[in-house]
């Protein structure tokens, strides 16, 4: 709850959301990471890039307590995630919400049903209420109101990421966790999910923790971005600080073709967030 | 956490003009407050003070905006004051929430009795029509397969004679043991009341070549492959593997049901031998400890009593178990749409229905031979 009691701004300095010191992880021989260090700040957007096995999945699966490390230690909201109890995990845990890749979404539910279940679960608010909110939050994913009531397997792709995200922010988190936020949309898709996200971190001041490939999205979007490779972060920054860099892992985004054109992109358009005054969710006709 | 530490959120009508808010307006600590909402005196409100809201989230906000709203309806001019300065954007976040209520469509409610009978019918009618068409469909691949030995896919056909066939012979040995040790026990009593015993040859010979040894076998393997076939031809749907192999110019009866079909139309009669053999040695196990008829004067009755017939028309009816079970299983299979819980309820489907049109067959069998007298 403290999210909400916190002023809406990103300020960057604040304190520390995720620090990860000396983090181990090995599966069998193949070593994922070794001795990883990474600190990421209150209400910033922050994206994590690297190879395909670089261990960002890993990392991240072990932020959202799916997973341990062999050594080292994560703390997410001032808690160390080493030896949690049942109860302070479960704490925990309604405390961030994740958007996984595909969706994550319950077959068995209808899109409404799978948003408003962390309400159910959690709260004691009543039925009626539950479905209103779980409705207003998929309008502020940018959803039609019809869609509540299909069920997942009847959504595009797209569709089924911003279900996802409503789900997320179902109990209103302080930590967001977007697991290729844009990978599979067609690119007007990927710039309203750009656009949502911006405007979350902005009302919300919550903290985003991405992965992701998109090139365009790192640029319009990530406030500071790290660079995994050979089981470290090889770097640090903002996109312009890395495209600095001389480390071969993180030159890799920059030099290629594609890397170059984002680049260029991203100086040519407009900052997307001077946009950003217009409604949020469903069409406000203000009661004054 | 703050919110422990905030009293949950509480609506107080001090006096008619002023409604109080306080505490915690966030998800867990509102609980049934919207109830108060319901009761407050709304027209004579004129300010809804916010001062001691000490927490507030989205749904804190939906609330605060839906009480505003009904208010306002009721006729009342009330003014929201003193609501803390960051928390007022978050209020003009939530907008206007009564405006998705209309939006959405009405939960449908149960059909009436007469409304599920029709759309039952209309279910299984097509559903019934849509197996013809299949069982169409794959008759003509299995002729063209037929015409065209060399082109059907020899290796897929060894490996379902094997997982269907080879490895279900531990399970159907052993419950058709069982099930003539059990013919021969019951009937044992009744024929030593008139010294009868010899004829347990005839009972367990006759019951397990003709019906039981077939039907035994269809069912278990209706259970372990029918299911097995639903499954994987399920989850190929759902993970688009089936488009997958149609874009590729491979047509899935061709990949998928004709090595099944012709695999379980091999292995089923084969099984169904197996089970006869065992089931005839379970009785004849039995007759000997409860009626000590021995082995060799059971078997000479056993040539006399049950001839050719008996046992070609038990090994006849597997064939046509067998494919009931493969189209089934596959049908039901390729009807899956949707994700996982589809899947289990096409398996489901498949597995029941494989039984009950194994067991009508065999109805259906028994008739036809007796009318042929075989």
């Amino acid at each position: 709850m403290e999210a909400s009691t916190n002023p809406p701004q990103p300020a960057p300095g604040r304190a520390a959301v995720i620090e990860i010191s000396g983090l181990s992880t090995r599966f069998g021989d193949h070593v994922v990471h070794s001795g990883l260090d990474l600190e990421i700040r209150g209400g910033e957007i922050f994206a994590l890039i690297g190879g395909s096995g670089s261990g960002k999945s890993t990392l991240l699966r072990e932020m959202i307590l799916l997973q341990q490390p062999d050594a080292g230690s994560i703390r997410v909201l001032g808690v160390d995630l080493h030896e949690l109890s049942d109860q302070d995990a479960l704490a925990l845990r309604q405390r961030w919400g994740v958007m996984f890749q595909h969706g994550g979404l319950f077959g068995s539910l209808t899109v409404s049903e799978n948003v408003g279940l962390p309400l159910r679960e959690h709260t004691s608010l009543d039925a009626k209420l539950i479905d209103e909110i779980a409705a207003w939050k998929l309008s502020v994913s940018g959803l039609q109101p019809e869609v509540g009531a299909q069920f997942p397997s009847e959504l595009s792709g797209g569709m089924m990421k911003r279900a996802s995200l409503a789900r997320a922010l179902a109990l209103d988190p302080e930590l967001l966790f977007l697991d290729e936020p844009t990978a599979g949309l067609d690119p007007e898709s990927a710039g309203e999910v750009d656009q949502l996200v911006r405007k979350l971190r902005d009302l919300f001041g919550l903290t985003i923790v991405m992965i992701t490939h998109d090139l365009d999205l790192l640029w319009q979007l990530a406030d500071r971005v790290a660079v995994l490779a050979d089981g470290k972060v090889q770097g640090t920054g903002s996109m312009s600080e890395l495209a600095q860099m001389d480390n071969p892992a993180v030159r890799k985004f920059f030099d290629g073709p594609r890397g170059r054109a984002a680049h260029d992109q991203s100086l040519v358009e407009p900052e997307a967030g001077a946009r950003g005054t217009e409604t949020f969710g469903s069409p406000p006709s203000k009661p004054k | 956490m703050s919110s422990i530490a905030i009293a949950p959120a509480a609506i107080t009508q001090a006096t008619p003009q002023v409604v109080a808010l306080s505490g915690a307006w966030t998800a867990r600590a509102i609980g049934s407050l919207e109830a108060r909402v319901d009761r407050l005196n709304a027209p004579a409100v004129t300010v809804v003070d916010a001062a001691r809201i000490e927490a507030l989230d989205t749904v804190g906000a939906w609330l605060l905006q839906s009480l505003l709203q009904r208010l306002r309806s009721a006729g009342s001019a009330a003014q929201l004051q003193h609501l803390r300065p960051e928390y007022a954007r978050l209020l003009d976040a939530v907008g206007q929430p009564l405006t998705p209520r209309t939006n959405v469509p009405a939960p449908k409610g149960l059909p009436g009795t007469l409304e599920g009978v029709g759309r039952g019918a209309a279910a299984i009618a097509e559903q019934t029509l849509a197996l013809l068409s299949f069982i169409g469909e794959t008759a003509a691949a299995l002729a063209a397969g037929l015409a065209h030995p060399a082109r059907l896919r020899w290796r897929p056909i060894l490996f379902n004679i094997r997982s269907a066939g080879f490895d279900a012979l531990p399970i159907v040995g052993l419950l058709s043991f069982l099930l003539g040790i059990v013919v021969a026990y019951q009937s044992a009593s009744q024929l030593r009341h008139y010294g009868a015993n010899i004829f347990v040859a005839d009972l367990v010979g006759l019951s397990m070549l003709r019906e039981f040894a077939p039907l035994l076998t269809a069912i278990i393997v209706a259970g372990r492959s029918g299911s097995a076939y639903a499954a994987q031809i399920g989850t190929m749907c759902v993970t688009e593997e089936i488009d997958a192999m149609r874009t590729l110019g491979i047509a899935p009866l061709d990949l998928l049901v004709l090595p099944k079909i012709i695999a379980l139309m091999i292995a089923l009669p084969l099984l169904t031998v197996f089970a006869d053999a065992l089931g005839v040695l379970g009785g004849m196990i039995m007759a000997q400890m409860q009626l000590g008829v021995s082995f060799p004067v059971f078997l000479d009755r056993f040539v006399k009593a049950v001839d050719i017939s008996a046992y070609l028309t038990g090994i006849g009816k597997a064939p046509v178990f067998a494919a009931i079970i493969v189209i089934v299983g596959c049908f039901q299979g390729f009807r899956t749409h949707g994700g996982a819980d589809s899947v289990g309820r096409q398996t489901t489907r498949s597995v029941v229905q494989a039984t009950f049109l194994v067991i009508v067959a065999d109805a259906l069998f028994s008739v036809v031979f007796s009318t042929l007298d075989l």
